[in-house]
């Protein structure tokens, strides 16, 4: 074992003396494997990035909330069995809140109604199109994961009263109120005007795909007056325990029969459904997307594979009869074999650590320059590319350190 | 006279090197090479042996049997008792880590390491720790007179003392024998004195010394000259060496 180490830092001393004798063609390998750290590492940010934006998204819904509705959250094959399903009302909220109080430790604790639609919303000269009005009830608030920039959310007199208030999403308050603040303010929304008490802030975009913050919410009586056409009506379960969320969702299940009145035989008209669900179906798309990505940079990686493979074969021809001088002084082949994988480990793990100093800087720049951009740089990255490298340099470094450990000493000696 | 007498008759210590009948056969594409077809010989400890023949006689196969950089394809080869012809490359490693000296005409320093690290090198591979290993490698450079060159590279250093360095190197695990395989061959002929003179004090000390050569100047130096030629011995010659014997008879 005493041996093994004193034959190691030998080894580690000769491909220190090795790559500073020949420090061109030492960092000309290296950069193939400082390309490839760094494509990878990059990669590895832009996919950290990615899930931490993905589970961003997904926290938006919520962990502990059953969304009622009339599609799933996933791709069907069978649309048309749900095309001709019974819309879900709002009204359902409130039978389903009155059985869930009747019902002793149930695991639900309160159904919101919610009721959206798109349209345009405007102040004095400006308007921002394509937003979503959502129509609910003042304790929307408990199921939602949103902080107010400044105001407030419409209490419970506003929301039974349906006063013509509203809550501003930042897509929404930023265009209208570049220089002002918007509380107080009326918007007109369908001609009609909203005061209003309050502004999200900032939620930042779904998946990238849509905005959350262009949105208008304001209470569900007011937009039963003026929007009722064409919304879409969702009604927003929260549950007791989210460790019980599957009794839970049997639970909602049946006492949404009970609401839409249905026969044992027949068959569930309406979809519950949960973040995690959709998480299942979009989780393999996010995969095969790093998946992929790895692929195509990993492919830089190995090229520069190959450059260290290449460099180690010449390195043990030009030392053939070094190499044939250590074995006469008693070298194994296993010291030998030793000697080269360091020498390849180590050049790879050179090219590695400066591989992943220009990827922080890169991911640095890229942060600074495109705050928006998902990137996302951690010490388990860090982590994976020296040990990358490590590997990068043992597999390269195989076959031509094999080659050398079994040269015939007699043979070694000789050559010139 | 009187000194070589008694050299020639000193009592023999116990053998080191012992063959019979070995064969070495290399197969050169088609054809079969015979480069040693049946040698036997003892060599003893504290024996200076020159072993010499010209070039195709086997002497270089030869020294590389002796030397367990090979092995035959026939006949015995103990080392010391233990029988090397059926070792594996890993337990021939450690024999000539332990057992053998080797000094080459090249001297095979490594260029980049300082004469300290060189002569380092066959303890590191004996697995010695550091501390040890400096201070032996220091006396065994101290010993061939190279003290102050120490921290030297080779090509800060001449011939004669890169030949030193290699001896260094080939007597800092005290080996069995010293294999020297034309150790002059590429020195001047006063360095080349220089280092057959330190090759006598070595033999004097009690070491074992095996001299491959064709030269005969050089050969004369050993106290038995063992003559090859086309794979076979022509002669063992032991003891009066012409050399000393035309110096004293002048």
């Amino acid at each position: 074992m005493k041996r093994f180490l004193y034959e190691l830092s030998e080894s580690w001393k000769i491909a220190v003396a090795q790559m500073r004798s020949n420090i061109t063609r030492s960092t000309l390998t290296a950069l193939g494997v400082i390309i490839g750290i760094v494509a990878v590492t990059l990669m590895g940010t832009a996919i950290g990035g990615i899930q931490i934006g993905f589970d961003k998204s997904m926290a938006i819904f919520g962990d502990d909330i059953l969304y009622v509705g009339q599609w799933p959250w996933k791709n069907v094959d069978d649309w048309w069995n749900y095309r001709d399903r019974k819309k879900i009302k709002t009204e359902y909220a409130e039978g389903l809140n009155r059985m869930i109080a009747m019902t002793p430790n149930s695991n639900l604790a309160i159904a919101i109604p919610t009721s959206s639609v798109y349209r345009t919303v405007k102040y004095t000269d400006s308007e921002v199109n394509n937003v979503l009005i959502r129509g609910t009830v003042s304790d929307y608030i408990i199921t939602s994961t949103f902080d107010f920039k400044e105001g407030r959310f419409f209490n419970e007199l506003e929301s039974r009263g349906g006063a013509n208030v509203c809550v501003l999403g930042y897509d929404v308050a930023d265009p209208l109120f570049p220089s002002s603040s918007p509380i107080d303010k009326s918007v007109l929304i369908n001609g009609q005007p909203f005061k209003v008490l309050g502004v999200i802030s900032r939620q930042g975009s779904f998946l990238g795909l849509f905005s959350l913050d262009a949105i208008v919410v304001m209470p569900l009586p007011a937009f039963q007056k003026y929007f009722t056409a064409k919304s879409e009506a969702e009604v927003l379960v929260k549950v007791r325990d989210k460790t019980k969320l599957a009794e839970a969702k049997d639970e909602l299940a049946g006492l949404m029969r009970r609401v839409r009145g249905l026969p044992p035989e027949k068959r569930d008209d309406f979809s519950i459904n949960e973040q995690q669900a959709l998480k299942s179906t979009l989780d393999p798309i996010k995969n095969s997307i790093a998946i992929a990505g790895l692929f195509i940079t990993g492919l830089s990686l190995f090229v520069g594979a190959i450059g260290i493979m290449n460099i180690t074969f010449v390195s043990v021809k030009e030392r053939t009869k070094e190499i044939g001088t250590r074995k006469a002084l008693g070298a194994r082949r296993r010291t030998i074999l030793l000697q080269f994988l360091i020498e390849s480990t180590a050049l790879c793990l050179l090219g590695g650590f400066i591989g992943l100093t220009f990827a922080y800087l890169m991911c640095f720049g890229i942060g600074k320059a495109f705050p928006s951009f998902p990137i996302h740089f951690s010490f388990g990255l860090v982590l994976a590319s020296v040990i990358v490298s490590v590997m990068t340099g043992l597999v390269s470094g195989f076959a031509p350190a094999w080659t050398a450990s079994r040269l015939d000493p007699v043979t070694a000696l000789r050559y010139e | 006279m009187n000194t070589l007498n008694s050299d020639a008759t000193r009592s023999r210590g116990p053998i080191v090197i012992d063959i019979e009948n070995i064969t070495k056969d290399y197969i050169m594409g088609e054809e079969v090479v015979h480069a040693l077809s049946g040698v036997s010989l003892q060599i003893h400890s504290n024996e200076y042996v020159a072993i010499m023949g010209p070039s195709g006689s086997g002497k270089s196969t030869l020294m590389n049997m002796f030397g367990c950089l090979d092995t035959p394809t026939s006949g015995r080869y103990e080392f010391n008792g233990k029988n090397v012809a059926a070792m594996d490359d890993d337990e021939l490693a450690a024999i000539r880590n332990r057992e053998i000296g080797f000094v080459f005409q090249t001297f095979n320093l490594l260029p980049r390491s300082t004469s300290l690290r060189n002569v380092e090198l066959p303890l590191i591979y004996a697995g010695m720790d550091p501390e040890t290993r400096e201070e032996r490698a220091t006396q065994a450079l101290v010993d061939v007179g190279l003290g102050d060159r120490i921290h030297h590279k080779p090509n800060e250093l001449s011939g004669g003392q890169r030949q030193r360095v290699a001896i260094a190197r080939a007597l800092v695990n005290d080996p069995s024998i010293i294999l020297a395989d034309e150790p002059t061959g590429n020195l001047d002929s006063k360095t080349g004195e220089e280092i057959m003179a330190l090759f006598e004090d070595l033999y004097q000390r009690g070491h074992t010394i095996i001299l491959v050569t064709h030269e005969a100047d050089i050969a004369r130096h050993a106290r038995r000259t063992v003559h090859l030629r086309d794979g076979l011995i022509e002669s063992d010659e032991v003891g009066v060496m012409p050399a000393m014997e035309s110096m004293a008879a002048s």
